[in-house]
């Protein structure tokens, strides 16, 4: 498929959009359909498309698999971060209300840092779960 | 504020480690986290049990959402106990765990390894801990997955069949759970467990409330591995590497029966399950399936691993019975089967583990002689042994005897003569292989065999100096037993 240059060049006008597309879907989680989850499945989805078209080499010279493999835990770090610092901030564990000067800005502030997380872990996960199959046998 | 956050910390903690694990990637680093967090766990589980037996029971918003609306968890007398059997058994674990998985798992896996068991840990204790029922459908689903993939981790290539095969029933059972669940979702709008069961007493003969009892009961069945259910438990069991089986055979299924006893009790309440619905007849008629049917089927295996998992069968049928009974003595001896079981089968998978990691075999036939060359092993595994017979003076005679009170208690004198005649067949397994440890000329597998190192050996000892030191000192775990017993037959508080 490297030689197919329609391929190659429709990846390559594909690929920005699709991560802005994902980002879109990151920080509309609070007001509309999405959320950490379906964006980081669209940035794998991306880097995985990247990798069919130009082969697992090219993706993983932009995309290492020690990094991929440190994303799975940092994004879940992220999440459980977030809970211990409203713990250490006096609140319960996962209540955002005291990170801004008032609740409802806490809250804003928390689930967008959780959905961070989320993101983390899944875009790590899709890709890395790929890269696995892909890179048995070689 | 440590305090106020126990409930949350007690799940949390093995997380973050497990977190911390899997970014470190170095074994012995690894182990040290897992080390440190499997330390805590019990610390934050005497401060919850200490803490409930004081002020009763305590409720924990997650997110500072107020139950029912949010995620609740909610430690009582019965759950505050089992998260202290668990906690106390992963931090027992521990210390023996590095020589182990250093003998039989791969090193560049190590730290994925104790990753994976904490995530592990971090499921049982949540579904211990939480009062929420999808919320225990999450924990049930951590749990499991991390268990597969540690069992695969197994040096034997079949352990990776074992682990699919485990995978596919216990994917059945999380979705007949997940279904019953769905059910008394339907019916009550709730998921919140004390609040369901508020709900449930103006519909309780409703159809749909039943199938959703019928759901749960197998969906749970199967994670508890009860009789024709249990297929899953001997191949898991035998092929996981040792420090796995040890863990799981003291706290997975003790788990999901603590779950059982959850739903039966608190949730749909006596009335309905034992007294309109004929669960006693079934659970009793099981129950002696496995006490009889598996302890026989032990008493033919080849492997002493699979021997003793067959025996967790059997054993469960003993908790189930407890279950069955539904009075105060029964309920007793199942609960304080719970305890007392996790410590007999901790010790002797963790004695066999000892042994595979010396001679790198567990089979019957291998073992010949090797009382001569690790006595002190050896000897803590006929202590342990012992135990699961139920001789006086151990930890397996005070649940017996407690169960037997209950038979009689419900006028079943001969359900009290057939717990006896099932310990006689346990002699029989038990008996075979100290007959072929102690009594053996030396085979040719144990001929370079000698003690394993402290670490493993002192917690095989701590454990088996447990089945004793409780089996006469039984303030603490029956008496616990006794009150959570009474805390679940007063009903729906």
């Amino acid at each position: 498929m490297r030689l197919d240059i329609v391929f190659r060049v429709a990846a390559k006008m594909f690929i920005p959009f699709i991560l802005v597309f994902a980002l879109y879907v990151q920080f509309h989680g609070d007001f509309g359909p999405g959320g950490g989850f379906q964006a980081g499945v669209m940035a794998g989805a991306m880097v995985i498309f990247y990798a069919i078209i130009f082969g697992l080499e090219a993706a993983q010279r932009i995309v290492p698999p020690r990094v991929v493999e440190l994303m799975v835990p940092a994004g879940v770090a992220i999440y459980a971060g977030v809970g211990v610092a409203s713990m250490l901030l006096g609140e319960n564990f996962l209540n955002y209300s005291p990170f801004a000067h008032d609740p409802a800005h806490g809250q804003e502030y928390g689930i967008l840092l959780v959905e961070a997380g989320v993101f983390v872990t899944v875009s790590g996960t899709m890709t890395v779960i790929f890269y696995t199959f892909v890179g048995r046998g070689r | 504020m440590i305090a106020d956050n126990l409930p949350a910390l007690q799940v949390v903690l093995p997380l973050l480690g497990a977190v911390v694990c899997a970014m470190l990637r170095r074994g012995t680093l690894a182990w040290g986290v897992a080390l440190i967090v499997s330390l805590l766990m019990p610390l934050c589980a005497i401060g919850l049990l200490l803490e409930v037996l004081e002020n009763g029971t305590i409720s924990y918003a997650f997110g500072g959402w107020p139950p029912p609306i949010g995620i609740e968890y909610r430690v009582d007398i019965i759950n505050a106990f089992l998260l202290l059997l668990v906690s106390l058994i992963g931090a027992v674990i521990m210390p023996y765990a590095k020589s182990s998985v250093e003998a039989e798992i791969a090193p560049e896996n190590h730290a994925w390894f104790y990753a994976i068991y904490l995530l592990c840990l971090c499921g049982l204790l949540g579904i211990a801990i939480t009062g929420d029922a999808f919320n225990v459908f999450v924990f049930m689903e951590i749990s499991s997955l991390a268990t597969y993939a540690l069992i695969a981790m197994g040096r034997d290539r079949r352990a990776l069949l074992a682990a699919y095969q485990y995978l596919v029933v216990g994917t059945i059972g999380a979705t007949m759970y997940v279904i019953g669940v769905g059910f008394l979702y339907s019916m009550t709008g709730s998921l919140n467990l004390v609040d369901i069961a508020g709900r449930l007493a103006d519909i309780e003969n409703s159809r749909a409330v039943m199938a959703a009892l019928a759901f749960l009961t197998v969906g749970i069945s199967l994670k508890l591995a009860l009789f024709p259910l249990h297929v899953w438990l001997p191949n898991a069991y035998a092929y996981a590497p040792s420090m796995v089986t040890s863990f799981l055979a003291a706290t997975a299924t003790k788990v999901a029966v603590y779950l059982l006893l959850r739903y039966y009790f608190s949730v749909f309440g006596v009335a309905v399950v034992f007294e309109e619905l004929p669960v006693t007849e079934i659970l009793l008629f099981l129950s002696l399936a496995a006490m009889f049917g598996a302890s026989i089927i032990a008493i033919f295996q080849e492997d002493a691993k699979r021997m003793l998992a067959y025996s967790s069968v059997a054993q469960i049928g003993y908790i189930t019975l407890g279950i069955a009974l539904a009075n105060q003595s029964g309920l007793t001896g199942g609960i304080v089967h719970l305890f007392n079981h996790a410590l007999m089968k901790g010790a002797l998978f963790m004695a066999l583990g000892a042994v595979f990691y010396r001679i790198g075999t567990v089979k019957i036939d291998d073992l010949a002689g090797l009382g001569k060359k690790m006595p002190i092993t050896m000897g803590a595994f006929v202590l342990a042994g012992l135990s699961v017979i139920g001789v006086p003076g151990t930890v397996g005679f005070v649940s017996k005897w407690y169960l037997g009170l209950g038979a009689f208690e419900n006028g079943w004198w001969w359900l009290a003569f057939l717990i006896v005649i099932s310990s006689l067949i346990s002699v029989v397994y038990v008996g075979r292989i100290v007959e072929v440890v102690w009594f053996r000329p030396i085979s040719q597998a144990a001929r370079s065999a000698k003690e394993p190192p402290l670490g493993m050996l002192l917690p095989t000892l701590l454990l088996t100096a447990a089945t004793v030191y409780f089996g006469f000192d039984t303030t603490a775990s029956a008496g616990i037993a006794g009150r959570a017993a009474e805390l679940l037959l007063a009903g729906l508080r």
